[in-house]
C-alpha cells in the first residue's frame, strides 16, 4: 500500500488511543475527586504529568486548577495533545483514508469528531466534562470494535493495529510511572484506606480494576506494577501490546530485531527485576525502546523517500519491469 | 405544496403554468402530490443528516480554515424527458468530438488558424495555451475524456451551451450521492416511473483510463488529487473508492527513467494511468509552474514517451477559453461539416474593438465574466451591480480587454424546490458529465445545481448554490440510448 496511506492509518489510531486515553485518565479521577474532595490538586497535577507536557500548561494558563487542567485536556486548540486536537487528527487522517477504511469506521470517526466539535463550540456547556469523557471513550471502542470486526486482516489493518498498541503501551506505561512516583513516597500512606484509593483509581484509568483483582485480591504497588507491565493477558500491559505489535510487524516486514528482543526481554523478566534498578528508571528504558520502535516504523515504511534512493529500491523495479 | 406557486416569464421545469404540470410530467406530478406534506419535510431533513453523517462535504475557499460544509441540497428531483435528452446527448458528443479535433489540429498543423476560421492571436496568446503540449499524441488521440457541460435553458425551453469545462470538472460525486439519497427518500416514485441509471458511471470512467493505458500486462490506474484540503477532497476518495483505484497525491509518485511509480511500504510500484484532478499549472514542475508542490517532477516527460496515460490530457484549457467559446459553432462546421446541436449564449468578445464598445456602454444588461476565472468568481451581474461597482468593472476591461467576455443575461429557467414548508421556484442548470474513451457517451443525468435565493441567477456551489438529483426518463419511442 501506498507509504502515506500506511502512516495516516497509524497516525489515525495513535491519535484515537491517546484520546480514549485522556478520556479514561480524567474520568478516572473524576471519580476519585467525587470520593476524595481533600486532596484535589495533587491528584490534577499528576495528570499533567502523565502527559509530560506540564511546560506547556504553564505557558498558558496562570493557576495550575482542575478547571484549567480539565480545559487543557480536553478542548485546548493550542495543546496539540488535547482530547479535541487528538480526535480533529484522528479525523483528518481518517479523511485521506477513506478509500481504505470500511465506511462504518469512517461514520463512526465523523461522529466522533461532529460530537466533540459541538461540545466544544458551546465550550463545554451543555453537558458536564465528565458525560463528555464518557462518549468520547464510548465511541473509541466502538471504532475499535468496527476495526477488529469489518476490516480486512490486510496491510492497513495491521498498521492500524501497531499504531493503537504502541500508544497503549506507551500510556500504560506512563501513567503507572508518574502515579507510582507520586503515590509511593508517603510512607504514612501505605497501606492505608487512602492509598488504596489512589492505586484503584490508577487501574481504573486503564480500566483494569476488575481484571486486577481476579489475579491479585489485594492491592499492593508492586502487583499493581507487575500487572501493567508484564500480565499477558491484560490487554492494556506493555507486555501485551508489544506481542501483537510484534505478530503485526512480523506480517508486515518478518522479524524485527528491536522489536524481538524488547518483546522476548519483557516475557522473561519479572517485578522483581524492573524494581531492582529503579522501577522509573525501567519504564524509562520500555519508553525509549518503544521510541525506537516508532521511529524504526517511520523510517521503513513511511519516510517520504527522496529521487535519490530511487537508485537504492533498483532491485525491486528491476522485478516489476521485467 | 404547488399553491401561490409562481412562474414568471421563465421557463419552469415541472409546470407549464401555475398547478398544472407539463403533459408529459403528468404521472410525476401525480405521485409527487400524493406524498404528504410533512413527509417532504422529515425526508429532506433526513437526507440533510445522512450527508452530515457521512462527511459528504466541500471547502470553501477563503473561508475560515477551510471550513467543511455540506452542499445544500434539494430533495425534488429535476425530471427531463427521454426526448430532451436523446438531442443534448447528440449535441454535447457532436460538440467534443469537435473540440477534440480542435485540440489535435492547434497543437499540431493549426490548420483552422491557417483558414482564419479561428484567430490566431486568441488561440496562441492564450495563457491556457501549452506551448510544452505542441507535437503531443495522446493515446488514442484523445485530449478531452471527462468534461462537464454547463448548460442553462432560456425562456423558450431550449438549452443552450454556456460553458465547456475541459480541464478538471467537479460535482460528479454529487450526482451519484444525490441519486442514492433520493432514490432512498422516494423508493416507489423513482421505480415506477422508469428513471435511467447513473451509478455505472465510475465503471465508465474506469473503462476510459483502461481504453487509454498503455498495453502491460498488470495495470495499474489512480486518481491524482492535490490533497485533502482540496475543495473537491470528497470527490477524489469517492472515485478512486468507487474504481478500485489508488488515490494518489503527487508525493506519492516517483519518475524514473520517465517511467511513473508509486511509493508503497514495499517498495516502489509501477502505475499507468491517472485521472488526475490537478490543473496543468501544476502538474509537474519541471514543466509548469516551478514552485508546485502538489505536483510529480518529471510526469510530463514520462506522458510523452507514452509510459503513463493522462485524464485529461494537458493542454486541453485553451479550448473551454470563455474567449474561445464564441468560435465554437464555427469549429463544429469546421471539422466536422454540420450546424452545432446546442446553441450558444450570444457572446461578446471584449477583445475585439466593435464589441468593447457595446460592452461599456451596456455594462447594467449584461454579465461580464473574467475569461480565466471559474467557479462564478471575477464576475460581474451587470444588472444587479450598482453604479460603483461597474465603473470598477469597466477600468478592468479597458486595462486588459482580452481577458473579459459579456452575455446578455440569460433569464435561467426554474424548478420547483422545497422552501420552508412548500415549493417554490429557483433558478437552475444542468451539468451532464460527458466520457470519451472507446466511444463519447454522455452520462443520463447530471447535476442540476440551484441557485436558493429567490430570483438570483448564480448556481455555483462556491456561492450558496444548492444542488438537484436530476432524472432523465427512459425513451421509449426513440430508441434505446442505455
Amino acid at each position: 500500500m501506498l507509504s502515506r496511506v500506511a502512516g495516516s492509518v497509524y497516525w489515525m489510531f495513535r491519535y484515537l488511543e491517546r484520546a480514549q486515553n485522556i478520556a479514561r485518565f480524567l474520568n478516572a479521577d473524576f471519580d476519585q475527586f467525587l470520593e476524595d474532595q481533600g486532596n484535589q490538586t495533587n491528584l490534577w497535577v499528576s495528570l499533567l504529568a502523565v502527559t509530560g507536557d506540564e511546560e506547556l500548561f504553564k505557558k498558558s494558563y496562570p493557576v495550575v486548577s482542575r478547571q484549567n487542567i480539565i480545559h487543557f485536556l480536553t478542548l485546548d486548540e493550542e495543546y496539540p495533545n488535547s482530547i479535541y486536537r487528538c480526535v480533529v487528527q484522528a479525523r483528518e487522517n481518517a479523511r485521506s483514508v477513506r478509500e481504505i477504511i470500511s465506511s462504518e469506521m469512517w461514520e463512526e470517526i465523523n461522529s466522533l469528531y461532529l460530537a466533540v466539535r459541538d461540545y466544544r463550540s458551546n465550550e463545554g456547556r451543555g453537558s458536564d466534562p465528565f458525560e463528555f469523557c464518557k462518549a468520547v471513550i464510548q465511541s473509541c471502542y466502538l471504532f475499535i470494535g468496527l476495526f477488529y470486526s469489518t476490516m480486512n486482516r490486510g496491510e492497513a489493518w495491521h498498521f492500524g493495529r501497531m499504531g493503537m498498541l504502541l500508544e497503549r503501551a506507551d500510556k500504560t506505561s506512563r501513567i503507572l510511572d508518574v502515579k507510582y512516583f507520586i503515590l509511593l513516597p508517603d510512607p504514612a500512606w501505605v497501606g492505608s484506606a487512602y492509598d488504596n484509593t489512589q492505586w484503584a483509581a490508577l487501574l481504573k484509568a486503564v480500566s483494569g480494576l476488575e481484571m486486577y483483582r481476579k489475579s491479585y485480591r489485594r492491592i499492593s504497588p508492586r502487583d499493581v506494577a507487575d500487572f501493567l507491565i508484564f500480565k499477558q493477558d491484560f490487554p492494556r500491559s506493555v507486555l501485551h501490546c508489544l506481542r501483537y505489535t510484534e505478530e503485526s510487524m512480523r506480517v508486515l516486514a518478518g522479524p524485527h530485531k528491536s522489536l524481538v528482543s524488547l518483546r522476548s526481554d519483557l516475557e522473561t523478566a519479572n517485578v522483581t527485576d524492573a524494581m531492582h534498578g529503579g522501577l522509573h528508571e525501567y519504564l524509562d528504558g520500555l519508553q525509549n525502546r518503544m521510541n525506537q520502535v516508532d521511529s524504526d516504523i517511520y523510517q521503513g515504511f513511511f519516510a517520504p523517500k527522496l529521487n535519490a534512493n530511487v537508485g537504492r529500491d533498483h532491485g525491486h523495479l528491476g522485478q516489476h519491469q521485467s | 405544496m404547488f399553491s401561490n406557486y409562481k412562474i414568471d416569464g421563465v421557463w419552469d421545469e415541472l409546470l407549464q403554468s401555475s398547478g398544472v404540470p407539463r403533459p408529459e410530467f403528468e404521472p410525476f406530478f401525480q405521485a409527487l402530490a400524493a406524498i404528504p406534506e410533512h413527509d417532504y419535510l422529515r425526508l429532506h431533513k433526513e437526507a440533510e443528516r445522512a450527508l452530515i453523517r457521512t462527511g459528504i462535504t466541500f471547502v470553501v475557499y477563503g473561508d475560515k480554515e477551510g471550513q467543511e460544509k455540506i452542499m445544500p441540497f434539494d430533495l425534488l428531483p429535476r425530471i427531463v424527458t427521454g426526448q430532451d435528452w436523446n438531442r443534448l446527448e447528440k449535441g454535447l458528443i457532436q460538440r467534443i468530438q469537435a473540440l477534440n479535433l480542435f485540440l489535435d489540429d492547434i497543437y499540431h498543423d493549426q490548420k483552422i488558424l491557417k483558414d482564419k476560421v479561428v484567430p490566431a492571436d486568441l488561440v496562441l496568446s492564450a495563457t491556457s495555451f501549452r506551448k510544452e503540449c505542441v507535437g503531443l499524441n495522446p493515446p488514442e488521440g484523445i485530449w478531452i475524456h471527462v468534461t462537464g457541460t454547463d448548460l442553462i435553458r432560456d425562456p423558450a425551453g431550449e438549452f443552450l451551451v454556456l460553458e465547456d469545462n475541459l480541464r478538471c470538472p467537479s460535482g460528479v460525486s454529487y450526482v451519484l450521492e444525490n441519486r442514492d439519497l433520493v432514490k432512498r427518500a422516494f423508493p416507489h416514485l423513482f421505480e415506477k416511473l422508469n428513471i435511467r441509471p447513473v451509478d455505472h458511471y465510475p465503471d465508465m470512467l474506469f473503462e476510459v483510463l483502461d481504453h487509454i493505458c498503455p498495453r502491460v500486462t498488470e495495470k495499474r490506474f489512480g486518481v491524482l488529487t492535490p490533497g485533502v484540503y482540496n475543495s473537491a477532497y470528497f470527490e477524489h476518495s469517492f472515485l478512486a473508492r468507487k474504481m478500485g483505484v489508488e488515490l494518489v497525491e503527487g508525493q506519492d509518485l516517483v519518475v524514473e527513467n520517465d517511467r511513473v511509480f508509486i511509493r508503497t511500504t514495499q517498495g516502489f510500484e509501477p502505475i499507468h494511468a491517472i485521472y488526475r484532478r490537478i490543473d496543468d499549472d501544476f502538474l509537474d514542475p519541471k514543466v509548469f509552474r516551478p514552485d508546485s508542490m502538489i505536483g510529480v517532477p518529471g510526469l510530463f516527460q514520462a506522458y510523452k514517451k507514452g509510459n503513463i496515460a493522462l485524464a485529461n490530457a494537458p493542454g486541453t484549457g485553451v479550448a473551454d477559453d470563455k474567449a474561445l467559446y464564441a468560435y465554437v459553432p464555427d469549429i463544429i462546421r469546421y471539422y466536422l461539416g454540420e450546424d452545432a446541436v446546442l446553441n450558444n449564449v450570444p457572446t461578446y468578445l471584449c477583445g475585439r474593438e466593435k464589441d468593447l464598445g457595446f460592452v461599456l456602454a451596456n455594462l447594467d444588461k449584461l454579465v461580464v465574466k473574467a475569461t480565466n476565472e471559474s467557479g462564478g468568481y471575477g464576475m460581474l451581474m451587470g444588472h444587479q451591480a450598482s453604479q460603483a461597482q461597474r465603473d470598477e468593472f469597466a477600468l478592468k476591461i479597458q486595462a486588459n480587454p482580452r481577458g473579459y467576455i459579456a452575455q446578455p443575461v440569460v433569464n435561467l429557467s426554474q424548478a420547483p424546490t422545497l422552501v420552508g414548508d412548500h415549493f417554490e421556484g429557483r433558478r437552475v442548470d444542468l451539468r451532464p458529465y460527458v466520457l470519451y474513451g472507446k466511444e463519447i457517451k454522455v452520462i443520463p443525468g447530471g447535476l442540476t445545481r440551484v441557485a436558493l435565493k429567490p430570483g438570483s441567477l448564480v448556481v455555483n456551489s462556491s456561492q450558496g448554490g444548492g444542488s438537484k438529483d436530476t432524472w432523465v426518463i427512459q425513451d421509449t419511442m426513440g430508441g434505446d440510448h442505455a
